[in-house]
């Protein structure tokens, strides 16, 4: 009879996922993103070239309010020489309200905030943003396939139909992958717009996977720090589980073999 | 403490007696931990330790996180930020305590369920049940009210619904709602209070679970076949029963043990599979999400709630009986925690004299069914409120107040119980015997 129960809860648990099934959902692809599944890492230099893209297209509009330019120097992250991160920073400028000025970022000051009352800050947007759903709100797709944001993002970037409309004057672009079709940024890659100093591909599709990897580092930093404290916590405790079977087992085992004998 | 026969603790150097003649802590740490427990209980009574160990994790891990939160409407999504990024070991701390929650409530529905099964909230453990109930609805005041404190964007839209339940009291409800909120709208005072009242109920429920575990421990725990332990005298009782220590606290380590590999496997590889994403987004009164949905431990009563809308008849005639003071919204108040309601009440409803659905062979399928619908109105509460969803969630909670208030009372007079063994000796003797070789321990 619980085994029925405990299956039922377990479903009950996988049926959570948050996710509902909304009205005119997007198209999301499925991106095979270096940080996937438990032994998945984030790929520095892709990092690195995702901020490029992040620097020289995104933040003219976006912000990344919560993220501190020093974490760029971070393990587990585009791991920069801080040299290199100081000197990215000062081309930022910050109002300082001790000088009552501006001056150039340092290391310690976070990204800056968007530039548009209406572009939506990315700090926490792979995180915010769910690609897969469903089956029928079970929350199963997203078990094997994550939640999808960078994914979203991805899909986002390379979405664009061409198709724009105006309405209210104000221009709206269609997207496959937006929830609602039509979105107030128009298309923001397009074939050579930059080239990478390690040569990478610069391809639409390399550009939007390295940006969209850049973002799921910004919204989860510490991914690498915890997967590894994953690890050591499940390797430690299935020990620890085996050693309280092996003795549970052999605490009851007098208990049980008098009852046999009696 | 009357309770089942056993030895007791007896002072033997000086300083132990200089002691218990003064303070008696030590015999009652023993009595507590040397509790004769019936040898026949099987892996669902597990739950109990898991249900300690969540509560004592939250509460670790909630200290350290408000040590560096901070409760205001401006810096509270930012504050919870600055422990993912710069606090170290923050984000470990924050996903252990947001997926602690999970857990928590995973195991309460398998501790509740257990005791509907095997019949535990019957004579003599009504008290038990009662304030097993009252821990489950702090509960769930905790939750809601920790859910609102990382300021996103489900939140405030989640304590915007659930704060508005109260709104739809007739006549004091908008009152009610203000004072709840300390204001107009969900706003800096409802956070702060919220945050308050969200460290103040671990406290209560801490003390709750200690008298939970004083009443059971005068009643002794029930067991899989429902019998009691022989009182007659030291030596029956000790044919049914084993001490907690060493037997059921290395069972119950066990299973623990088993249940944080999975748990530190979410956290590790999987920490926002259970959260929503619209709660990474700041908190906005102007931007409504499309689906407000609350956390899937809530989901089976908000389906509940919304399951009784103003074309289901019984709404109508309640509507209609009491001059249009109950409406459907109130309704779904009323229908939301009375189904928590009905299921406190049951050891009053289910009239069967037999305690373990064991030896009940019509109440099994009924409790299944209940499972069922349990499962049920989990999913069809994150599902929209439009067809077939509507009905689906209508039958799945007429089943849950028919279980209760019509099920129970009747199988009690219809039903024929098959025969309990005499003893938890023999049952224990039976899963042992040289023919059988199921694991029962």
């Amino acid at each position: 009879m619980f085994k029925k129960i405990a299956i039922a809860a377990v479903a009950a648990l996988s049926l959570s996922g948050g996710a509902v099934l909304a009205a005119g959902e997007g198209v999301v692809q499925k991106v095979d993103f270096s940080f996937k599944g438990p032994f998945g890492a984030y790929d520095q230099n892709q990092l690195q070239r995702g901020l490029q893209v992040y620097t020289e297209v995104c933040a003219a509009c976006h912000g990344l309010r919560y993220v501190p330019l020093r974490t760029l120097a971070d393990d587990g992250g585009p791991n920069m020489p801080e040299d290199q991160v100081r000197a990215y920073a000062t081309q930022f400028e910050i109002f300082d309200a001790e000088l009552d000025d501006f001056r150039p970022r340092v290391d310690t000051d976070p990204f800056p905030m968007s530039n548009l009352s209406n572009a939506p800050d990315l700090s926490l947007m792979a995180k915010a943003r769910a690609g897969f759903h469903g089956p029928y709100g079970s929350g199963i797709n997203q078990l094997f396939n994550g939640i999808g944001g960078p994914e979203y993002i991805y899909s986002l970037l390379l979405g664009f139909t061409g198709e724009e409309k105006t309405e209210a004057g104000v221009t709206l672009y269609e997207n496959s992958a937006y929830p609602g079709q039509w979105l107030a940024m128009g298309p923001v890659l397009y074939e050579d717009q930059l080239e990478y100093a390690d040569g990478s591909s610069n391809s639409m599709e390399a550009v939007a996977e390295d940006v969209s990897a850049f973002l799921m580092w910004t919204a989860e930093p510490k991914m690498m720090a915890r997967k590894q404290t994953g690890f050591v916590a499940v390797i430690f405790l299935s020990v620890l589980t085996v050693l309280l079977y092996l003795t549970n087992k052999r605490i009851w085992m007098p208990v049980k073999r008098k009852e046999k004998n009696a | 403490m009357a309770g089942i026969p056993h030895d007791h603790y007896e002072p033997k150097t000086g300083g132990e007696k200089w002691l218990h003649s003064r303070l008696p802590i030590a015999g009652l740490i023993y009595d507590t931990i040397m509790l004769p427990t019936p040898k026949n209980l099987n892996w669902m009574w597990i739950w109990g330790i898991v249900l300690t160990f969540c509560l004592a994790l939250q509460i670790i891990t909630g200290i350290i996180l408000v040590m560096h939160y901070t409760p205001h409407v401006d810096h509270a999504f930012a504050s919870v930020e600055h422990i993912m990024r710069n606090v170290n070991g923050g984000h470990m701390l924050r996903y252990l305590h947001q997926n602690g929650a999970h857990l928590f409530f995973f195991a309460v529905y398998l501790h509740i369920f257990r005791g509907l099964f095997y019949g535990s909230y019957k004579a003599p453990r009504e008290v038990t049940w009662i304030i097993g109930m009252l821990i489950y609805l702090l509960m769930m005041a905790t939750a809601f009210m920790g859910y609102v404190l990382p300021w996103g964007q489900m939140s405030f839209w989640g304590a915007t619904v659930i704060t508005g339940l109260f709104g739809a009291i007739p006549f004091v409800g908008d009152s009610l709602q203000t004072w709840l909120l300390g204001g107009p709208a969900v706003d800096n005072a409802t956070l702060n209070r919220f945050f308050s009242l969200h460290y103040l109920l671990p406290m209560i429920i801490s003390a709750l679970v200690a008298v939970h575990i004083w009443a059971f421990h005068t009643t002794g725990n029930n067991n899989p076949t429902g019998v009691e332990v022989r009182r007659t005298s030291k030596e029956d009782a000790a044919k049914d029963t084993l001490p907690f220590w060493p037997y059921f606290v290395m069972k119950d380590l066990f299973a623990l043990g088993l249940i944080m590999v999975i748990f530190f496997t979410i956290v590790g590889f999987m920490p926002n599979y259970l959260g929503h994403p619209d709660n990474y987004i700041e908190a906005n009164a102007l931007v409504t999400p499309s689906h407000i949905v609350p956390e899937w431990y809530f989901l089976p009563f908000y389906a509940i709630l919304r399951a009784f809308t103003a074309d289901v008849w019984v709404v109508i005639a309640a509507n209609w009986i009491t001059g249009g003071i109950i409406d459907a919204k109130f309704f779904g108040v009323l229908a939301m925690f009375g189904a928590i309601a009905v299921m406190a009440l049951a050891p009053w409803l289910d009239t069967s004299r037999v305690r373990s659905g064991r030896y009940r062979p019509m109440f099994k399928w009924w409790f299944a069914l209940l499972c069922l619908d349990f499962v049920v109105l989990t999913w069809v509460g994150a599902m929209p409120t439009e067809e077939p969803y509507a009905t689906i969630a209508l039958i799945a909670s007429a089943y849950w107040f028919a279980y209760f208030l019509v099920i129970l009372p009747l199988l009690g007079v219809i039903e024929k119980p098959l025969a309990a063994p005499a003893t938890i000796e023999d049952d224990f003797k039976s899963h042992y015997d040289a023919t059988s070789s199921a694991p029962a321990e």
